[in-house]
């Protein structure tokens, strides 16, 4: 699904001109950021959760392939049925048959954002099928025919007015509100018709236990349980990265998983899901199946610093902690997956020809680093991203790498390379500077530079003379 | 990343390294960080072979170049097993924490581990490892502080700087909102996405203008250069000064 062109630059310079928007970012996400630390107060606390949540999730990718097999094992003893898919064609697929096989045409979808790595929904209504999202955020920008900018908060670019207007001017007989508690009454009352009368529930996982087979997943609205509950079939899908190996495995990663997405201590649902309904039980879906996607991830197992990738529990909190996605929006990515760990995942996904551009757009702060609450080195994985994109030497392992390799950059840092390891050009290049620097033509990178701010300046002296002069000891 | 770390006691020699933006645009402030060293009581010596870190290269994906100027420093400063002491808590991270990283696979990893151990950020270094102490001969001033992310992230040297402001009686600090949030330069990020550092940068200025001070404080000359840059492009009247250089006019009166 990466066919699609991407204009990062184009979408940058849209998204920083809409002011509502920036503004509408700038305070939800300034909410959740304190959210998080009131009710992670104690540092000491946080970091011990921390290594334990990483822990349990780097011990799961180290015995991957036995735990996803233990998985299944499980799941069918317990009468799940359980789907492999390598590609999202595949996993698509596997759904649109399991509905066909019911004659379902109506399927109600808990949030999913592997679902959504599928492109489900387009996929299924080209195939006369109807896939209606649940979860409210997910609800109100499917009405705009919006893809999600965030995560956890698929609707955060809107505020309350925009989205009252986005229910007047789709749903029949609603007049406009901005009134929270109104707009969340008009969802609930029309999405209880649709749970009722959906065929099919869809729902993501956030966990998968391979000791005991079950299926977890936490949410705040219900519209999860409905899923997963009301209609006679529930498909569950999955990266195979959600495996972990035994329940006790999941309090810290629960705990810091709310804590960071929502900054909530627990979620209203925790849902563990662990079989279809039994004989003599009075609810439950009669049937459950599980879709396995790879879609790129066992690449990434394969290496040792890219495998850190998977360990994400999509808490996207490095989204709110990161200045460029604040400012810039979910939208702008082009991608399902934004903010930092999109520009980690997406182009290990889609390919460093078409998301390559998504690594450049990081001052590589470590904001996100700092608050992961499984402790991904993203910064370090965006650097390795530029470098497969350029691949200088040629051992590349990302699906495109050394897509941006180009004549002129690299001879401008071999250029860069020389003046800063032989000490004699390094002495003639910042002299040279120091004389001529400010007669340098306005262009280029200097060009970009100078758009808001003024341009350097360059000592007539530099700190090696200067030191020098003052017989500062040099050996 | 961890931030403890072990400061050496009884310092009679320490290396500077400059850091290449100082070297070429802000040496006054390299020379005030020597300044205060050698007023520790402590002998600065400046290897003439160094330059950069390598951190331009390293962060833009060109790792070989990186590796090669790396060698070069760690060559330069080879002779002694004196601390190596930097004007700049982004370099210094870099030193620190991605030169092991860099040569993780080498047969050198060993040598680069103790080279980065002798790595510590300026202002760390004076507060953490000297306890120097300063007397205030300057008029009263409001001043604003900006941590560079690495300075911050990486050497943990945020702390260690506020303390050193403290210190001068005459100086009053008030914190910015958002002080957290990095100021968009990162390297070659504010080019290759110009405008996204801008609208970082032009946020930075509008929070470093409502705390109505006359400075913004830093201890890394890069935030410096886009910040100061861009408050001039803007007629914002804040003036950007490098830590060691406050201090040094400060206690000299």
């Amino acid at each position: 699904m990466g066919s699609q062109h991407l204009d990062f630059t184009a979408n940058v310079t849209e998204a920083l001109a809409d002011r509502q928007l920036r503004a509408n970012f700038k305070s939800a996400l300034t909410g959740l950021m304190k959210k998080r630390v009131a009710v992670l107060p104690d540092a000491a606390e946080r970091e011990r959760m921390r290594d334990d949540a990483e822990a349990a999730k780097r011990k799961a990718l180290a015995k991957l392939p036995e735990l996803l097999e233990r998985l299944e094992r499980k799941c069918t003893e317990n009468g799940i049925i359980v789907h492999w898919a390598e590609t999202t064609a595949e996993a698509n697929e596997i759904i649109l048959g399991i509905m066909r096989s019911h004659d379902a045409t109506k399927l109600v979808k808990g949030k999913s954002m592997v679902s959504e790595e599928m492109h489900l929904n387009h996929f299924l209504e080209t195939h006369g099928m109807e896939a209606l999202e649940t979860d409210l955020g997910e609800f109100i920008i499917q009405l705009n025919h919006e893809p999600p900018s965030h995560i956890i908060v698929p609707a955060v670019h809107k505020n309350r007015q925009q989205v009252g207007r986005i229910f007047a001017d789709n749903l029949e007989g609603i007049p406009y509100t901005d009134v929270v508690e109104e707009l969340n009454a008009i969802a609930r009352k029309t999405l209880r018709e649709k749970f009722r009368t959906g065929h099919v529930g869809l729902s993501g996982v956030n966990f998968a236990v391979a000791e005991t087979g079950t299926l977890v997943l936490v949410e705040n609205e219900g519209n999860g349980r409905m899923c997963t509950t009301v209609p006679p079939v529930h498909v569950a899908v999955m990266g195979l990265e959600k495996v972990v190996e035994s329940l006790s495995d999941l309090p810290p990663l629960l705990r810091l998983l709310t804590a960071s997405a929502t900054g909530q201590l627990v979620t209203t649902y925790v849902n563990c899901i662990t079989s279809p309904r039994k004989d003599g039980e009075r609810d439950g879906p009669k049937e459950i199946h599980l879709v396995i996607l790879d879609n790129g991830r066992s690449r990434m197992l394969a290496d040792a610093q890219l495998r850190r990738t998977l360990q994400c529990i999509r808490c996207g909190t490095c989204l709110n902690h990161c200045p460029v996605y604040i400012r810039i929006g979910g939208h702008a990515y082009g991608s399902v997956y934004p903010g930092p760990i999109g520009k980690i995942l997406t182009p290990q996904i889609d390919g460093l020809a078409d998301k390559g551009v998504l690594a450049t757009a990081s001052s590589l702060c470590n904001a996100c680093e700092e608050v992961c609450p499984v402790r991904i080195p993203i910064p370090g994985i965006i650097r390795r991203m530029r470098t497969e994109a350029y691949d200088e030497k040629g051992d590349g392992v990302v699906k495109g790498h050394g897509a941006k390799k180009n004549l002129l950059e690299t001879l401008v840092w071999k250029g860069w390379e020389l003046t800063y390891r032989i000490p004699a050009l390094n002495r003639f290049v910042v002299s040279m500077l120091g004389r001529f620097g400010d007669k340098l033509p306005n262009v280029g990178p200097l060009k970009a530079w100078t758009s808001v701010r003024t341009a350097p300046r360059f000592a007539p002296k530099s700190l090696h003379q200067l030191a020098k002069e003052e017989g500062i000891r040099h050996e | 990343m961890a931030h403890t770390f072990t400061y050496p006691r009884d310092v009679k020699t320490v290396y500077y390294f400059g850091t290449c933006l100082v070297d070429m645009s802000f040496p006054q402030a390299g020379m005030a960080g020597i300044h205060l060293l050698r007023r520790a009581g402590v002998e600065v010596v400046f290897p003439q072979e160094q330059s950069c870190c390598g951190q331009p290269a390293y962060n833009s994906g060109f790792l070989e170049e990186a590796r090669a100027v790396a060698r070069a420093q760690i060559k330069a400063f080879s002779r002694a097993d004196w601390p190596i002491v930097v004007p700049s808590g982004s370099c210094a991270g870099m030193m620190r924490h991605h030169y092991p990283e860099m040569f993780a696979n080498d047969p050198e990893y060993f040598d680069v581990r103790k080279f980065s151990e002798r790595i510590f950020e300026l202002g760390d270094f004076l507060h953490n490892a000297l306890h120097v102490r300063y007397e205030d001969k300057g008029k009263p001033v409001k001043v604003t502080w900006h941590s560079s992310c690495h300075a911050m992230r990486e050497m943990g040297a945020t702390a260690a700087a506020k303390a050193l402001i403290g210190q001068l009686s005459n100086v009053e600090l008030v914190e910015i909102e958002r002080e957290y949030e990095c100021c968009g330069f990162g390297g070659t990020f504010s080019i290759k996405q110009p405008e996204i550092s801008a609208a970082m940068v032009a946020d930075k200025i509008e929070d470093i203008r409502a705390t109505g001070a006359s400075a913004i404080l830093s201890g890394d000359c890069g935030c410096l250069m886009n910040i100061g840059g861009a408050m001039e492009h803007k007629g914002v009247p804040v003036a950007p000064r490098h830590l060691a250089e406050f201090i040094w006019e400060r206690i000299n009166g």
